[in-house]
């Protein structure tokens, strides 16, 4: 067996451009890489005008009297409060939406049927419709006096509406695609041939979904998670409309950022603010980390 | 005890994909499901394997009716062209899938895995993941894990498919040497029916959807059960209504005399074999010879020649409503 004697896979080196006499085509190569740095500094200016800069103010406010901010933001046992209320419902939207997300996209890659495309167009609505829209629509349906659930559920002793319910309810929604959109195009691509492989030799559903297909879409998994964290953590408009915002009860962190800024307390506003974006950032940094290179 | 299927059709959507398939199959031996590419040869395999189920008909694997039983209790093997490797898993854990799914104990996995390793001559490689092997050595692992859960079957869906030529060819010649050894029945699909007539022990002809023929490779390529499996086998040409292979044509240089008189209109002379078109009145016949008789003829374009079937050649009508793409390449 010929193949069998390599030791290594062989990979042919790819044969350098021989420079072409005359200039014709080292013109044209200046011109390439002259086309690469104005395209890289498009780039460049562009992210720092949207993102860098103004993340770095925001990050230059919150140290502005050194740590005193921060300390301060911590010694506020109501503040301490709305971060971990952000955190709580964050997570719990990152474990909803992960379950749902794999399960729907399993649904629409592996499955026929009737409306599916519907369906997938349905999912990208939380992205298109403003947090605001979905946070009305949610009073619309649970509120305690006149929605179509509401009513019924608050006599049978449950608070949806302006409790942690309604918050997390609003929060998933918006969340609701970014796992799916993460996996959907992972499940394509690898196709199905390594779950029939696993079930032709006797692994059951299960068993192919923990040992084939989840080894699989694992990273889409993580990102997709991670996104939806980090999307979560920052969720304002609808949050607002839903949560009634009491102090030291319903109250987001993102709400604090808004309410500090309302009155004044500009500091403490940005010192907010930077423990916010700093949370997500460093959650996909992490990832990017972990994530091997070959996976994309 | 063998494979038994039993008027099998199947449909996708309009398309007749299988038209009440019987064919038996037999323990130990080697058979080839030659077609043309949608044929109906793939989801035969595939009905086999359960990776398909059947509109009607049943399926009995020695002796048990495996017609509603799912691919995962059906205990076959199955290779698939683009090798389906778990990419995230060693080659080792590859061989070892079934039989971890299986619960066998830690020590007999390993004897086993090495064993099959050394089979497939993969050893050296159990650590490496799929991408970092060559095509060829990823489809024998994909054997060496099928044949790892100790199949009653063994499957291969136009296993050489995608690899080149060359290893084609090696990795052709080692199937019928791992056959030879391992003796499990064996199933593959193949549209190249060089691959078939130089590996099956038996062949089943399968066109659009039917099975044109079933036998030795001999017996199809020397009794031909109809224009079809004629044409598929080999090179084919015409002469008056009857087909007729180019090797057997007997050409003479001569304008009189007995046989079908033509002028030569065109050489080709392809290694050690030498192709000619000889126009007749009515047709153009292709003929071909070995680089030594056509010196000896001492032919040129435009020569008058006499043609002429070769005793004991294999002859078949030619069947106006066959209507298939070129295949042949002579």
């Amino acid at each position: 067996m010929a193949d069998t004697l390599v030791a290594e896979p062989v990979v042919a080196p790819p044969t350098p451009p021989r420079p072409q006499p005359g200039g014709s085509a080292r013109r044209l190569r200046r011109r390439s890489r002259a086309v690469r740095y104005t395209f890289r500094a498009i780039v460049v200016v562009y992210l720092v005008m949207l993102v860098g800069w103004p993340l770095t103010l925001v990050a230059q406010r919150a140290f502005g009297k050194g740590l005193t901010d921060i300390q301060e933001l911590f010694a506020d046992p109501q503040i301490r409060h709305a971060f971990i209320l952000t955190v709580v419902v964050a997570l719990i939207s990152v474990a909803i939406n992960t379950v749902f997300g794999i399960s729907i996209s399993i649904l629409l890659v592996r499955y026929e049927f009737p409306g599916k495309r519907v369906l997938s167009a349905f999912i990208d609505l939380p992205l298109a419709v403003s947090p605001i829209v979905v946070g009305l629509s949610l009073v619309l349906v649970y509120n305690g006096r006149s929605g179509w659930f509401g009513p019924a559920l608050e006599s049978a002793g449950f608070k949806v509406m302006y409790a942690a319910p309604a918050i997390i309810m609003a929060t998933t929604f918006v969340s609701l695609p970014l796992v799916i959109r993460e996996v959907v195009p992972v499940l394509q691509e690898i196709g199905t041939d390594q779950e029939q492989a696993a079930r032709s030799l006797g692994a059951n559903a299960f068993q192919r979904f923990r040992r084939i297909t989840l080894p699989s879409i694992k990273w889409a998994v993580i990102y997709g998670m991670v996104l939806t964290l980090a999307r979560s953590l920052g969720e304002f408009g609808a949050v607002k409309v839903v949560s009634g915002n009491v102090l030291g009860v319903t109250r987001t962190a993102t709400l604090v950022v808004e309410e500090k800024y309302l009155n004044f307390d500009k500091s403490g506003a940005y010192a907010t603010a930077f423990l916010l974006a700093l949370i997500s950032v460093a959650c996909i940094i992490t990832v990017s980390l972990l994530r091997p290179k070959d996976q994309g | 005890m063998s494979i038994e299927v039993s008027q099998i059709s199947k449909r996708f959507g309009d398309f007749v994909a299988l038209d009440d398939v019987s064919v038996t199959i037999p323990s130990g031996g080697l058979t080839a499901l030659l077609g043309p590419s949608g044929g109906g040869k793939s989801t035969l395999l595939r009905i086999i394997a359960g990776l398909e189920y059947p509109d009607e008909g049943s399926v009995v694997i020695e002796g048990v009716d495996a017609t509603d039983l799912p691919a995962q209790n059906r205990n076959v093997g199955f290779v698939f062209q683009h090798y389906a490797a778990f990419k995230h898993l060693s080659v080792y854990r590859n061989v070892a899938f079934g039989l971890e799914i299986r619960k066998r104990p830690k020590d007999e996995i390993h004897r086993r895995v090495m064993e099959l390793l050394e089979l497939v001559h993969l050893e050296q490689f159990a650590d490496r993941k799929p991408a970092q092997l060559s095509g060829g050595q990823r489809q024998r692992m994909a054997l060496a894990r099928a044949l790892a859960v100790e199949p009653t079957v063994l499957l291969l869906d136009e296993p050489f498919g995608a690899l080149d030529a060359k290893v084609r060819k090696e990795l052709r010649d080692w199937l019928r040497r791992l056959h030879d050894e391992v003796h499990v029945t064996t199933v593959f699909v193949t549209h190249d029916q060089e691959e078939a007539l130089e590996v099956a022990d038996e062949i089943v002809v399968i066109n659009e959807g039917r099975i044109e023929q079933i036998g030795t490779p001999d017996q199809l390529y020397d009794e031909p059960a109809g224009d079809f499996v004629m044409r598929f086998l080999g090179p084919v040409t015409q002469l008056g209504g009857q087909l007729v292979r180019p090797h057997d044509l007997h050409l003479r240089a001569h304008a009189d005399g007995v046989g079908v008189p033509g002028e030569v209109s065109r050489i080709i002379r392809v290694g050690f074999e030498v192709r000619l078109d000889v126009t007749t009145a009515d047709q153009v016949v292709g003929v071909s010879v070995t680089r030594a008789q056509f010196l000896s003829l001492g032919l040129d374009v435009g020569a008058p020649v006499r043609l002429e079937v070769a005793p004991n050649a294999t002859t078949v009508a030619v069947d106006p409503t066959v209507d298939l793409p070129e295949l042949v390449d002579a």
